[in-house]
């Protein structure tokens, strides 16, 4: 009986801490597209953001160590985001990305850690409904 | 040569047939010779396999897709499992094994459930060479022969991950047998001491390369992919926690079993449990629903044979087991403030933590079948898994004192008295000296807690100092896997919450400072090695008088088209510093090379830790001294 009591008093708890940190912390994904539909989140909540990396929008703006980058989907939306970091291997314009991180105020994106294809047959899970990206053809 | 394996697969596949039928018949010697005869030719099967990579032999299928001349040897041997034909070759290989192992030393005495146990192993080995031999054959001829082949995935090159795949097969797979143990048991519905005894030397059996093998996929995301961390809740990790949580929880719960006779169904269960989740997790990993690294063969029809597998196993050991656990025989009586209600709360406490963490990783599964697209990071880890574990390990010191059937309570308000003093010394120290977040303070409390609580049990076990040395190899065992507990603890904890990290984008001649770090770019060269060309980097670092050398690399590997990250790591006493080499940018018309820069303080205490409990288990499985 005892460990019946323990047992369930225990999984309970568990069921509830699991319940809350999932509503406060499952990540949501947009595209350019859901989120204009959407409006932007939250500003500071964790989410994703993917599509493509809009060709001839990728600058450098301070010494180098900070990168902007505009991403597209078949919208006319887009989402500009920053990145302080090293670029994933395979990242170049008109590749699929997703970036993890947070919205600001004013809508831009500063993303924690941006993911792109890992080899040529890894896509992103996320961005495999968007099919083929603008420079397929031209690599 | 790669038919003369593919011919020795078949036999294998007809002597685990034959160990399965004779063994549940009750025939031990038939069923454990039928067992070694599948393991022999097993070996040669996977021999030739090996061999053909070895040899670079494009004329077969999987070297041609997996394989490259100019590859170092060491590579093209692990090649051999570094994709997902050869590493199924490997899992048949390693279940043979396990029955092979069974057959020659499992020491029951009791000749129908040996030869029940080698029966149920036979299947699962039958079950494994007909997914291997009919869904994801390695023995295929390529015609015509390709004159080079593609390259193994090249971050896969790479020496932890040339050895990560076996120790981790030998955990996933040694609790096949474990699950056929239970299987037998079950059978005859006798889950007693003697059962016990047996079980819990290949629960260990099964639960030290496990631990290696985590270890070992862990270190090489920290040094490979160039992100800093060691782990990063990626569903293929959780996929290994999983089921060495559960491990983690049948190495108590068998232990209570063959000392007192206690727990009988529930240790049945977590033996069938913790394999199941094996299988789920080589499910989750080789099926493609989850993206990741380890996903190389995406293929809906392989998950689908997986999961039916796991269907199958699971619906005959658990009615197997609603059958039986009934009539199981219970223990000696014991009360909740006890060390069986301890260990109840232990057993408890990780299997809610392992199905946290399989809530966590198949939620986006959920929410995608319904229609929503979101993943489940680190955040909900720390606030679910973390304070549980760590609610659990701040009463292992108090109740691993207690003794078996009723508790001495009396001493229980120093235990009281000594926690809350160590946690106010730690919050005093951590937010008032420190100034390190309140988690990170209770943290590194609870680390002394763990480390001084198995010291003191140790010396309490002992009576007298003097004495220390001649306890049981299972008492040190226990000591040496909980202080590896706390010494985790406290890397996990200064690494988690101390890591420093910054970007430099620097020309040729530029220097930035991290964390203290002077760090000054000469150049950067182009190199080339065997099987690829690479930016080599040039740095050197200066903090005071020390002075680091280092040469973070990028590699590119043309025959996969893929670049790979050679972090360049300096180990000072207290931490390592870490530049990964990053992309090249034009800024302003000037070359300037990213570099991203850590110092991930006590980073050696969290390998270190984990070792100390797969070394803690090793002495408990070694044989018991004998007395002089």
């Amino acid at each position: 009986m005892w460990t019946f009591g323990v047992a369930a008093a225990l999984l309970l708890a568990a069921a509830a801490l699991a319940f809350v940190a999932l509503r406060q912390n499952a990540n949501l994904f947009y595209t350019p597209e859901t989120l204009a539909e959407n409006g932007v989140p939250a500003a500071g909540k964790e989410v994703k953001v993917g599509g493509w990396v809009e060709p001839g929008s990728l600058t450098y703006p301070g010494d180098g160590s900070e990168m902007v980058f505009s991403i597209i989907d078949n919208s006319p939306a887009s989402i500009t985001v920053s990145f302080t970091g090293i670029a994933p291997d395979l990242f170049r314009e008109g590749q699929g990305v997703v970036a993890i991180g947070t919205f600001d105020a004013d809508g831009r994106f500063t993303a924690r850690q941006v993911l792109a294809k890992h080899d040529e047959n890894y896509q992103p899970r996320e961005l495999r409904p968007l099919g083929a990206g603008p420079d397929q053809n031209a690599s | 040569m790669i038919e003369l394996g593919h011919l020795a697969a078949f036999l294998a596949l007809a002597a685990s047939l034959a160990q399965g039928v004779l063994g549940l018949t009750g025939a031990r010697a038939l069923a454990g010779r039928a067992a070694l005869v599948a393991f022999a030719v097993m070996v040669l099967s996977f021999l030739t396999l090996v061999v053909a990579f070895a040899r670079s032999d494009f004329s077969v299928a999987l070297v041609a897709n997996n394989s490259h001349t100019l590859k170092p040897m060491l590579y093209k041997i692990a090649g051999a499992w570094g994709n997902h034909e050869g590493s199924m070759a490997l899992w048949c290989l390693v279940t043979m094994g396990f029955g092979a192992a069974g057959a020659l030393w499992m020491r029951t005495g009791r000749e129908t459930f040996e030869a029940r146990a080698l029966g149920v192993q036979g299947w699962l080995a039958t079950g494994a060479l007909g997914y291997l031999l009919f869904a994801s054959s390695p023995y295929l001829r390529l015609d015509p022969a390709p004159l080079q082949g593609a390259g193994l995935n090249p971050i896969l090159q790479d020496p932890a991950l040339a050895f990560h795949p076996p120790m981790l097969y030998l955990g996933y797979v040694g609790y096949s047998f474990v699950f056929a143990l239970a299987a037998a048991g079950l059978m005859e519905a006798r889950i007693d001491r003697v059962w016990a005894k047996e079980a819990r030397r290949w629960s260990l059996a099964a639960f030290i390369p496990l631990t290696l093998g985590i270890a070992l996929g862990s270190y090489w995301a920290y040094y490979e992919l160039g992100w800093g961390g060691w782990w990063f809740w990626d569903p293929v990790e959780n996929a290994s926690l999983m089921p060495w949580l559960l491990g983690a929880a049948l190495l108590h719960s068998v232990a209570v079993t063959e000392k007192r006779g206690s727990f009988a169904a529930w240790t049945a269960l977590l033996a069938v449990l913790a394999f199941l989740f094996s299988i789920m997790g080589a499910f989750l990993v080789r099926s493609g629903v989850l993206t990741s690294v380890h996903a190389f063969a995406v293929d809906p029809r392989r998950g689908l044979l997986l999961l039916g597998g796991l269907i199958a196993y699971g619906g005959f050991a658990l009615g197997l087991f609603a059958l039986r656990a009934p009539k199981l025989e219970g223990g000696k009586p014991w009360t909740i403030l006890s060390r069986e209600g301890a260990l109840v709360v232990n057993n408890v406490v990780l299997v809610v933590a392992a199905l946290t963490v399989l809530l966590g990783t198949l939620f986006p599964l959920i929410a995608e079948a319904a229609g929503r697209t979101i993943s489940v990071g680190e955040p909900y880890f720390r606030l679910t898994f973390v304070p549980m574990l760590a609610a659990l390990l701040a009463i292992l010191p108090v109740v691993q004192a207690w003794s078996w059937g009723k508790a001495d309570l009396s001493t229980l308000w120093k235990w009281a008295a000594g926690g809350v003093g160590l946690v106010v010394i730690f919050l005093l120290l951590g937010v008032g000296l420190w100034d390190i977040p309140l988690g990170a303070a209770f943290g590194l409390a609870l680390a002394f807690w763990l480390i001084f609580g198995a010291l003191w049990e140790l010396r309490r076990r002992a009576v007298t100092l003097a004495r220390v040395f001649r306890l049981p190899l299972r008492v040190w065992g226990m000591t040496l896997a909980h202080i590896g507990l706390g010494v985790f603890i406290l890397g996990a904890v200064v690494e988690t919450t101390q890591r420093y990290e910054a970007t430099l984008a620097l020309p040729a001649g530029g220097s930035g400072t991290v964390a203290g770090w002077h760090v000054t770019l000469h150049d950067v060269r182009a190199i080339e090695g065997p099987n690829w060309y690479a930016d080599k980097a040039d740095l050197t670092a200066r903090k005071g008088s020390a002075r680091a050398e280092m040469a973070p690399t990028k590699r590119y590997y043309p025959a996969a088209r893929m670049p790979t990250t050679e972090t360049a790591i300096h180990k000072t006493g207290t931490g390592d510093l870490y530049v990964a080499l990053g992309d090249r940018r034009d800024v302003d018309g000037e070359t300037r090379w990213v570099f991203r820069v850590y110092f991930n303080p006590l980073i050696d205490l969290v390998y270190l830790g984990v070792l100390l409990m797969g070394l803690g288990a090793l002495f408990s499985v070694l044989p018991r001294r004998r007395k002089p």
